[in-house]
């Protein structure tokens, strides 16, 4: 674990001297490269076998898969809008893979990955998107929060949540999923001062995509992002976002360290988002091809490849069989979503409160009276 | 297009959130091309962003619904795939989209970069975030018809959702004012929408059809109330104006402050009435905007702005028809199209070098007269999308083959829809080419800041004098229309005459 800096500079006297934006730093914990060779880190050893090796890439294409399905089902006009993954994959699944079943994690909107770790069914998350439900799935049996779109919102959440861990006793932690935006949130920057306080055990996983939709990291932030948390009085740490090893053992560390009473820790994965924001932003706006072109060759999924084939950990077949896999799951998200069925216009209804009020209750009787004075159907 | 179970088509869909149309940028796939599911089919460009629009069926092209270049609503087909009775939405996926178009596997080199990510052309303008226009294709069904729906729609007191308050429409009275001229249009097509205000509007207007027998029981009642901003209701109220008399042109039949004002210019000014016309069935009402907006506007600026004088001339262009057939079959003429309208426009170039006051604009407010230095040669072009007037720059400087290559390649591009905003500005003097609909002649109006416009007619067989004897000789008129504060008759008829003489015998030109 980092140590709080004691000396270190914090404040950048030059701004955009020190963009955080150049990659490789020796802030960066790594422990497989960009050419897929396998590294190790002082602070970060990880014992892996090869079981968990291909379980990790299996991981990683299909949730590829998922991703680029639902945006062409966005595109055909079968989904309201769809988050992107594109590029954070290895951060994704790394964060997820490193929870405990008992652990809980608090999502953005775009931790389909990490929906995929907790045994989320795809659909579960895609019927979010296309508008027919407000997230169909269990949070407490998944140990996997609904998604929440107020940006940052889920620190508290999630701090609050850890909160009660600490009260009850219990051993595990809340890892909380955050963006480089958000860290510009006030909720965030509460959420972090309470949980240092209370030195609550929660860990906050920002994936530092480099964009908060269009605004690039170095407007936000004079200070690389993992340095912040020095200033709440808990570790923080940077790395490699796109290196799934490195973030499991990072996250790992930081997990166990919350559940020992150690309280937080900040990380900071650094990845890139390949994609749009949503499928309503256009990034060629306000980025440079150059930069997609770089991060290309940072690619999460190729480089844990190279590592497989090169180390005769995987072979062909099982590449094979992985994107068979992968042809299938896109099969059924593409014929689950299309024949999803419309939920009841009353269902709007149904989720408001935990007991129906009689305002509401009068209301949806209102409701259903005006919808059965059209014709063709009683709603 | 015939519907057979194995044709699918594939709906333009709102790939942003909120928006109403794209234009389609260029199409990916050709009729007769197999695609898969989630191959790239075209690109689209919207308020949003320009984005490829992945094929949600694997099949055979059967036909492109629209050319490139078009704008299309959301909700538009905008291609026929014939699926062949096997894969459909929900079939097989096809490999994850690449982003250079190659099969790639996932995992294998680089991440397939999603769908958006390509560069994009300049000169959008784009929404970032947030949401665009509201453009819910609202198609509502309509009420349950007859009293039984009204009844049951006055004894619900909570069912009265619109912002109206009490004055739910009723059935209108037989004299009630027009609830809006766009109402039966709502309920058989999809409306933009406008609010639960303009739907109960739609459904009064539905209900009203539904329940004809039903309006003498109900002597009496209010007509419903006009669609109309608040302000706009203060507006008319303070200047006296009916709302009920007035039929809105905003969206969804909304009355806007400028609607008021046209009304109440309707009152000083002792016009026609148009509140009665609105009523009438078959009539159909088309929103003004795009080209037939900015059309009516040059032209009203034009037409009020310049004094318009327009003269004519017949003339025998036997021998332009000639030389015609014969530069033709010359090599340096070989791919371009050698027209009756590229010797009139040589014509006019060179009529104008040597009257160039023809060839300038009125500078009302620095009170001078622009003599341009170069033509920038204006051809009126009918388009699908209205009138548009590309130019030619600098035509004066092209020798004749370059002159007839540009003509081809403006029609071409005007004709896909393709003309940019810059080729239709600048220009200096214009030509129309009436001829080709097969009109004579016509009293043209000036391309707003030109000093003249050049109408060609058809070239008709006509029995002609010629050396004393009537013969059959090919014939045609010109009008030109000039702006009298800068061309008089004089001028005016010179440049005509001398138009019309290089045209009788283009021969004359080496005298030029």
């Amino acid at each position: 674990m980092t140590a709080l800096p004691e000396t270190e500079e914090m404040v950048d006297p030059v701004p955009g001297a020190a963009a955080p934006h150049l990659p490789n730093r020796a802030d960066l914990v790594q422990l497989l490269t960009p050419e897929g060779d396998r590294v190790e880190h002082p602070d970060y050893a990880l014992e892996i076998g090869h079981d968990e090796l291909r379980a990790l890439y299996r991981d990683l294409v299909l949730v590829r898969r998922w991703d680029v399905e639902a945006t062409a089902l966005q595109r055909q006009g079968e989904l309201g809008i769809w988050a992107s993954l594109l590029g954070q994959e290895a951060a994704q699944i790394g964060a997820g893979r490193a929870m405990a079943a008992s652990d809980m994690a608090f999502p953005t909107y775009r931790e389909h990955g990490v929906a995929w770790t907790r045994g989320v069914d795809p659909l579960h998350v895609i019927s979010l998107f296309r508008g027919v439900d407000n997230g169909g799935w269990d949070p407490v049996a998944t140990g996997f929060n609904l998604y929440t779109v107020v940006i940052g919102a889920q620190t508290l959440h999630a701090t609050g949540y850890a909160m009660g861990l600490q009260r009850d006793g219990a051993e595990n932690a809340a890892l909380a999923f955050l963006g480089d935006g958000a860290t510009s949130q006030g909720e965030v920057n509460e959420a972090m001062i309470w949980a240092a306080s209370f030195s609550a055990p929660v860990v906050f996983f920002c994936q530092n995509n480099q964009y908060a939709i269009s605004v690039p990291l170095e407007r936000q932030s004079r200070v690389p992002l993992y340095q912040r948390a020095a200033g709440f009085g808990f570790p923080g740490v940077r790395v490699d976002g796109n290196d799934v090893l490195a973030v499991l053992a990072v996250t790992r560390q930081a997990l166990q360290a919350a559940r020992e009473g150690q309280g937080p820790t900040f990380i900071e994965a650094f990845t890139y988002r390949m994609g749009a924001h949503t499928t309503s932003d256009d990034p060629t706006r306000y980025r440079l091809a150059s930069e997609l072109e770089e991060w290309k060759l940072r690619d999460p999924i190729a480089r844990l490849k190279a590592h497989l084939s090169r180390s005769s950990i995987a072979d062909a077949a099982f590449f094979q069989s992985v994107e068979a896999e992968a042809d299938e799951l896109a099969a059924r998200i593409r014929s689950g979503t299309v024949d999803m069925p419309d939920p009841a216009p009353t269902e709007m209804f149904d989720h408001v409160y935990a007991e129906q009020t009689p305002q509401l209750a009068q209301q949806r009787a209102d409701f259903v009276a005006y919808q059965a004075s059209f014709e063709g159907g009683e709603h | 297009m015939p519907h057979s179970a194995t044709l699918r088509q594939f709906k333009l869909p709102d790939v942003g959130e909120g928006l109403t149309e794209g234009e389609i940028l260029q199409w990916l796939v050709a009729v007769g091309d197999t695609v898969t599911v989630n191959q790239p089919l075209c690109e689209v460009e919207t308020a949003k962003a320009a984005v490829e629009l992945p094929s949600p069926f694997a099949g055979t092209v059967v036909e492109l619904l629209h050319e490139a270049g078009t704008m299309v609503d959301v909700g538009t087909p905008i291609i026929t795939i014939d699926t062949g009775g096997g894969e459909a939405a929900g079939g097989a996926p096809a490999a994850e989209p690449a982003d250079d178009g190659e099969p790639a596997g996932a995992g294998d080199g680089e991440p397939a970069a999603g769908l958006i990510g390509g560069t994009a052309p300049g000169g959008r303008t784009a929404v970032l975030v947030g949401y665009g226009p509201r453009t819910t294709e609202a198609r509502r069904r309509p009420r349950r018809s007859g009293t039984a729906a009204a009844a049951r729609a006055t004894a619900l007191p909570g069912a009265d959702y619109g912002s109206g308050g009490t004055d739910r429409p009723p059935l209108p009275t037989d004299d009630g004012p027009p609830l809006l001229a766009t109402a039966p249009d709502m309920r058989s097509k999809p409306m933009r929408h406008g609010g639960l205000e303009v739907g109960r509007q739609a459904e009064a207007a539905a209900l009203r059809e539904d329940a004809a027998p039903a309006r003498g029981a109900q002597p009496g009642r209010r007509g419903p109330r006009p669609l109309a901003k608040p302000p706009v209701r203060k507006y008319a109220k303070d200047l006296g104006v009916d709302l009920t008399t007035i039929t809105g042109s905003g969206t969804g039949g909304c009355i806007t402050r400028a609607d008021v004002d046209a009304a109440v210019g309707a009152r000083t000014a002792p016009a026609a009435e148009p509140a009665a016309e609105t009523r009438t069935g078959g009539e159909q009402r088309i929103p003004v905007k795009g080209v037939r907006k900015a059309t009516a506007a040059a032209m009203v600026a034009s037409a009020f702005t310049a004094p318009h004088v327009t003269e004519f001339l017949t003339v025998d262009v036997t021998r332009m028809m000639k030389l015609r057939s014969r530069l033709a079959g010359r090599p340096e003429f070989a791919g371009v199209k050698v027209s009756p309208l590229l010797f009139v426009a040589k014509a006019v170039l060179l009529a104008a070098r040597r009257h160039p006051m023809v060839n300038s604009s009125w500078d009302d407010a620095a009170q001078e007269i622009v003599v341009h230095g170069q033509v920038n040669l204006g051809i009126a072009a009918a388009t699908p999308r209205g009138l548009i007037v590309p130019n030619i720059r600098d035509a004066g400087r092209l020798p004749l083959p370059e002159l007839a290559a540009a003509l081809g390649e403006l029609t071409e591009t005007a004709r896909a829809g393709r003309t940019a905003p810059a080729d239709m500005s600048g220009g200096t003097l214009t030509i129309t080419n009436v001829g080709v609909f097969g009109v004579d002649t016509g009293t043209p109006i000036l391309n707003p800041g030109e000093a003249a416009i050049l109408a060609f007619g058809a070239v008709r067989e006509m029995p002609w004098v010629h050396k004393g004897k009537i013969r059959v000789r090919q014939v045609t008129q010109l009008a030109l229309s000039f702006d009298h504060r800068i061309v008089d008759g004089e001028l005016g008829s010179r440049f005509l005459a001398d138009v019309g003489a290089l045209l009788h015998d283009p021969g004359s030109a080496l005298a030029y």
